[in-house]
């Protein structure tokens, strides 16, 4: 797996249990220790804020904006969450369980009063429901809610529901495989169309019905340029083979075998053969035809060991 | 253009629009702004490995233009009681965002008029933001 994957889930009820009474106990526990916050309202930061973000209130910075009533208590640059801190402790068993992701979805904060330059804020949160699995747009997750209130000396002055969602990140789509591609012409069509349907076509003479393959525009024995095909059962044996080491090749790990099949029908076909050691591949070994699909427009045909 | 504070506002009263413009430089400040340090609201190939298309607002600047499309109407002196949103969409450094507004609820009380304002946030994606503001008038 590439990096950035999630780690494999845990077994799932075994992990949604132990979410649920990481819950339990978080709930029960209520709130963490207050947690002052790192400034006093002060106008430098207000000033900063309705700088950014285009508020012309004039009611500021006498007054601080009440929805920035976060921002006085956030953990900053290299904040760390205390070890009481709930939404941490949740956090971690939904890592632990594969949910990585976060994205916030609801915030609702209710100011009980004003706040001045000069007051200090503490912060103290808990943990109010964990509610999931569930289907997301982003993928499954939980919502996991906390409830934080402010306080100025022990005077609560604000408070907030704050809801996240812990998702486990859909894995990466596959990176397209770069392999050589065939030159398909009107001789090689049918091949190339009936791999793409799950055949193995064996090109057959429109006059004397000898088949032959590789594909070709005239029958080596009767000399009619009438070419059909028909479908090969896709057993065979191996008749001949090589164990290729070098050079490196797109969308190949060397060492990979490539074999000559003699399928049931008389003909014989080149593919590589997967699904066995190269030392284990001996003339003779049965062999059934396998699909590669490399993508929307290409399948190429394979051997496995029957 | 804050209104002007005469009667109070009707239920159903369309606010004016806030077209941001979310540049590079925007989703960044804001993000700094709001001491958020999350790699993906200013390190383009972080996000972009992380599976975005690029890097993208933070909640707490999406919470405060929230607030903002409502208080640019509402006047210096309203008093914002509450923002709830919800999610949608990202929005990517180079979209524009619209944010729009409704008159929603409208209660008299203590203070000044309770004003409930519904706002959504689209971009070209979509809906980047549903929520609602509650606000006091003077």
């Amino acid at each position: 797996m590439s990096a950035g994957v999630a780690p494999a889930p845990v077994d799932a009820p075994d992990a949604a249990r132990r979410i649920e009474e990481t819950a339990r106990r978080l709930v029960e526990a209520g709130d963490c220790a207050p947690r002052p916050a790192r400034d006093p309202v002060n106008e430098p930061m207000i000033n900063n804020w309705t700088e950014a973000l285009g508020d012309a209130n004039p009611a500021y910075p006498g007054q601080a904006p009440p929805a920035m009533v976060q921002v006085w208590t956030m953990g900053g640059l290299h904040g760390r969450r205390a070890a009481d801190d709930p939404l941490g402790a949740m956090s971690a068993v939904l890592d632990e369980a594969g949910f990585t992701s976060v994205v916030a979805t609801d915030c609702a904060q209710t100011y009980a009063r004003v706040l001045r330059p000069g007051e200090r804020l503490a912060i103290r949160s808990r943990l109010t429901g964990v509610a999931g699995p569930k289907r997301t747009a982003l993928g499954e997750g939980w919502f996991v809610t906390t409830v934080s209130t402010w306080t100025v000396d022990d005077e609560p002055v604000a408070e907030m529901m704050f809801r996240i969602l812990k998702f486990r990140p859909p894995p990466p789509p596959e990176p397209p495989r770069e392999v050589p591609r065939p030159q398909v012409n009107r001789d090689t069509a049918y091949f190339w169309e009936g791999t793409a349907v799950g055949e193995l076509r064996i090109q057959r003479c429109g006059g004397c019905g000898a088949l032959r393959h590789p594909p070709g525009p005239m029958c080596p024995r009767c000399g009619a340029t009438r070419p059909g095909y028909v479908v090969a059962s896709g057993r065979g044996e191996v008749y001949s083979f090589v164990v290729h080491h070098h050079p490196p090749l797109p969308g190949r790990r060397a060492p990979f075998v490539v074999a000559l099949v003699e399928l049931e029908e008389g003909v014989r076909v080149l593919g590589e053969l997967r699904g066995v050691e190269p030392g284990a591949v001996r003339v003779g070994l049965p062999v059934e035809v396998g699909l590669d699909r490399i993508d929307d427009e290409l399948v190429l045909p394979a051997w496995r060991p029957r | 253009m804050s209104r002007a504070p005469a009667a109070p506002p009707a239920v159903g009263t369309e606010l004016p629009a806030l077209r941001l413009d979310v540049t590079t430089t925007f989703v960044v400040s804001t993000a700094l702004a709001t001491r958020d340090f999350q790699d993906v609201h200013h390190d383009r190939a972080a996000a972009v490995a992380r599976g975005s298309q690029d890097i993208f607002l933070n909640i707490l600047t999406t919470t405060g233009l929230v607030q903002r499309c409502v208080t640019d109407w509402a006047g210096p002196g309203a008093v914002v009681r509450a923002v709830s949103i919800r999610l949608g969409v990202p929005c990517y450094a180079g979209d524009e965002l619209v944010l729009g507004g409704r008159v929603a609820e409208v209660a008299a009380g203590p203070d000044g008029d309770e004003v409930v304002v519904g706002v959504v946030g689209r971009c070209s994606l979509g809906d980047h933001v549903t929520g609602t503001v509650r606000v006091v008038l003077p």
